[in-house]
């Protein structure tokens, strides 16, 4: 069980809303995830019509949690403005922070973004941010009161997978947050690697819903998802070690 | 508020200790193979198991220090600045009930003994006390520092456990690092130890490096007394510890070190020994588990020892050490927390090591560096 806040989670695949081909395949597609923590983009909302909007009727289901997330804002102060929007229309504090002043590659601001965490942990919102991979920022980030930290995988969209393994691993290795791996995995096996690294949880969207047939997709993210996590709590077994006799380095504690 | 008296009262020492003994070949050679180390690997990395691995432990150890730090070691020297201590600490020759002539250095005393570290070479120094709030407390630490400052590019201070407000106000006179050792993380066979004086309150000491992470110190160090408790167990509370504080407090730098339990006039002997191999292994363990954090080496250790760690692990060696206020300009033996081991001078300990195909550094860090 994954605990973020005051949830906890049996499955560790978050899946995204947008890009399918219509909301009903983005509902099937996601209750076939089984995923329980969906992102919807408040820009996508129709909040005058709240009760009749497309998306939000195709995630009425008891063991789905909605994460609005703040997608087009380019600044903190657009941010806090979008959470406290986003609590007041959907009635949850849990927010994903994403700021990008950039249009072209969705390049997630670091400033900003500790600037919002700040404000918004002082609101007393759960704060998801989506952020490059970068260990520093998310000490700081911890620091400010984030719930997570969800670092990227590779540019948003790219379904290129890992590209920042390295400075991902650095990340779980030192958090004391949940760690969820955010954009860029691009099928299945990186789902599967992010978890086998000690990932919390992954977040998808893309790579289902723009697949062959999105609903198998899902499904096929589930199982990578869930063996990822059974293989890094089994330990991956390693190239095995061999015990040498003797060494010079050591020689001086038979003299 | 958060410390780490919540994460150490999860851990139980008989539940960890039999954790540790029970670790198997596998779990060593897992260890061994690992990129990055757990705990568990740790502890399988210091138990029974692992002593046919100790000279692949040795290599890796060796490697990723060099790694890290490069073929360099850090010098530096304590200076004894009181002996006066109202705790009774079974083990120590500074313990109030240990009939010794007492003495807190003035600010001349404190100025010749500079004068003569500084001949030696020396750049870095760590000032040692009792805990005596009477004569040793904050206003004599801020004159000391003071007055020593200009001399020195980095001092640190193995002294009383302070308050946040304490350590925060001595940070800007130019204090660097506190070292300050749980001696043992066995809550029980603490007290025993502990019997009298501030000393005695375990969890007032076990939270002292989470009120070092508040006040911002640069680096901190942390260590047990080995001979007290089982070594093993002992020195995975050493590292839950640092594990906890390296994720807490991540802007600190972290040494660590492995003072074995020293004679001294009217001491105790060692509950539990630690033999060399034992020591080497732990050193090893360590190294293989944290790659930056910096270890280090007293003159409690014997000069044939010392010759052979400086290229398994270590970071830091001290040399030339006297450990009686006043020692290096009056030669009053009587004084001393404990004997030293290796008598060479920091000249002879640095020749050693540049034979050995190191460097020995004596300055490495800039108190104008820190605003």
């Amino acid at each position: 069980m994954l605990t973020i806040a005051d949830k906890t989670f049996s499955s560790r695949l978050f899946t995204g809303t947008g890009k399918f081909s219509s909301s009903a395949l983005m509902e099937e597609s996601i209750l076939a995830s089984c995923s329980e923590l969906v992102t919807v983009a408040l820009k996508r909302i129709d909040f005058k019509n709240n009760e009749q909007d497309d998306i939000l009727g195709h995630l009425k289901h008891p063991h789905l949690h909605l994460l609005p997330n703040t997608s087009g804002v380019r600044n903190a102060r657009e941010a806090v403005y979008a959470a406290q929007l986003a609590r007041e229309a959907l009635e949850t504090n849990w927010i994903k922070l994403e700021i990008h002043p950039d249009p072209k590659y969705l390049m997630p601001d670091p400033i900003e973004t500790l600037k919002a965490t700040e404000a918004l942990a002082k609101l007393g919102f759960i704060i998801l941010p989506y952020i490059h991979a970068d260990p520093v920022l998310c000490k700081r980030l911890e620091d400010a009161g984030t719930a997570a930290v969800m670092p990227l995988g590779s540019p948003i969209g790219s379904n290129k997978g890992l590209k920042t393994i390295d400075f991902l691993e650095i990340i779980i290795s030192q958090s004391k947050v949940p760690v969820i791996i955010d954009a860029g995995i691009g099928s299945p096996s990186d789902a599967a690697w992010a978890m086998e690294i000690g990932a919390d949880a992954v977040l998808v969207n893309t790579a289902i819903a723009v697949s062959g047939n999105p609903i198998k997709m899902a499904e096929a993210f589930k199982l990578a998802v869930a063996a990822g996590r059974m293989a890094y709590e089994a330990k991956l077994a390693l190239p095995g070690a061999q015990a040498i006799a003797s060494s010079p380095l050591i020689s001086f504690l038979d003299e | 508020m958060n410390n780490f008296t919540a994460i150490f009262e999860t851990h139980h020492w008989e539940t960890e200790k039999a954790s540790i003994y029970a670790k198997t070949s596998a779990d060593v050679t897992r260890a061994l193979a690992a990129e990055k180390r757990t705990l568990e690997d740790f502890k399988a990395l210091i138990s029974p198991a692992a002593v046919p691995y100790l000279a692949e432990m040795a290599m890796i150890s060796q490697q990723l220090t060099q790694k890290r730090f490069g073929k360099v070691i850090q010098m530096y020297v304590p200076l004894y600045l009181s002996n006066e201590c109202k705790n009774i600490c079974t083990y120590c020759g500074f313990s109030f009930d240990n009939k010794i002539k007492r003495k807190t250095l003035s600010s001349m005393e404190i100025m010749q003994e500079v004068g003569i570290i500084k001949e030696m070479g020396y750049d870095h120094v760590l000032l040692v006390t009792g805990e005596d709030n009477e004569h040793v407390h904050v206003e004599y630490f801020k004159k000391v520092l003071q007055l020593i400052r200009p001399h020195f590019a980095h001092i640190s201070m193995e002294i009383q456990p302070l308050d946040i407000k304490e350590y925060e106000e001595l940070i800007p006179y130019g204090l660097n690092t506190v070292l300050v050792y749980q001696e043992t993380y066995h809550q029980e066979d603490y007290k025993k130890h502990h019997p009298k004086g501030k000393k005695s309150n375990f969890q007032y000491r076990l939270e002292t490096p989470d009120r070092l992470g508040r006040a911002g110190i640069h680096k901190m160090g942390l260590g047990v007394l080995i001979g007290l408790e089982d070594w093993r167990t002992d020195s995975f509370f050493t590292a839950l510890h640092l594990d906890y504080l390296e994720k807490t407090y991540w802007q600190t730098k972290y040494s660590l070190s492995f003072p074995r339990l020293r004679p001294f006039s009217g001491g105790l002997e060692p509950k539990v020994e630690m033999s060399d191999r034992d020591l080497v292994q732990l050193i090893c363990a360590y190294r293989l588990l944290n790659q930056e954090v910096e270890l280090s080496m007293s003159t409690r250790e014997s000069e044939n020892f010392r010759n052979h760690i400086i290229k398994l692990g270590i970071t830091s060696i001290s040399a030339g050490s006297k450990t009686n206020p006043g020692g290096y300009a009056a030669d009053l033996e009587s004084l001393e927390q404990f004997e030293i081991s290796d008598d060479r001078s920091p000249q002879q300990i640095a020749d050693m090591i540049k034979s050995q195909g190191y460097e020995p550094v004596w300055k490495d860090w800039d108190n104008s560096l820190a605003l």
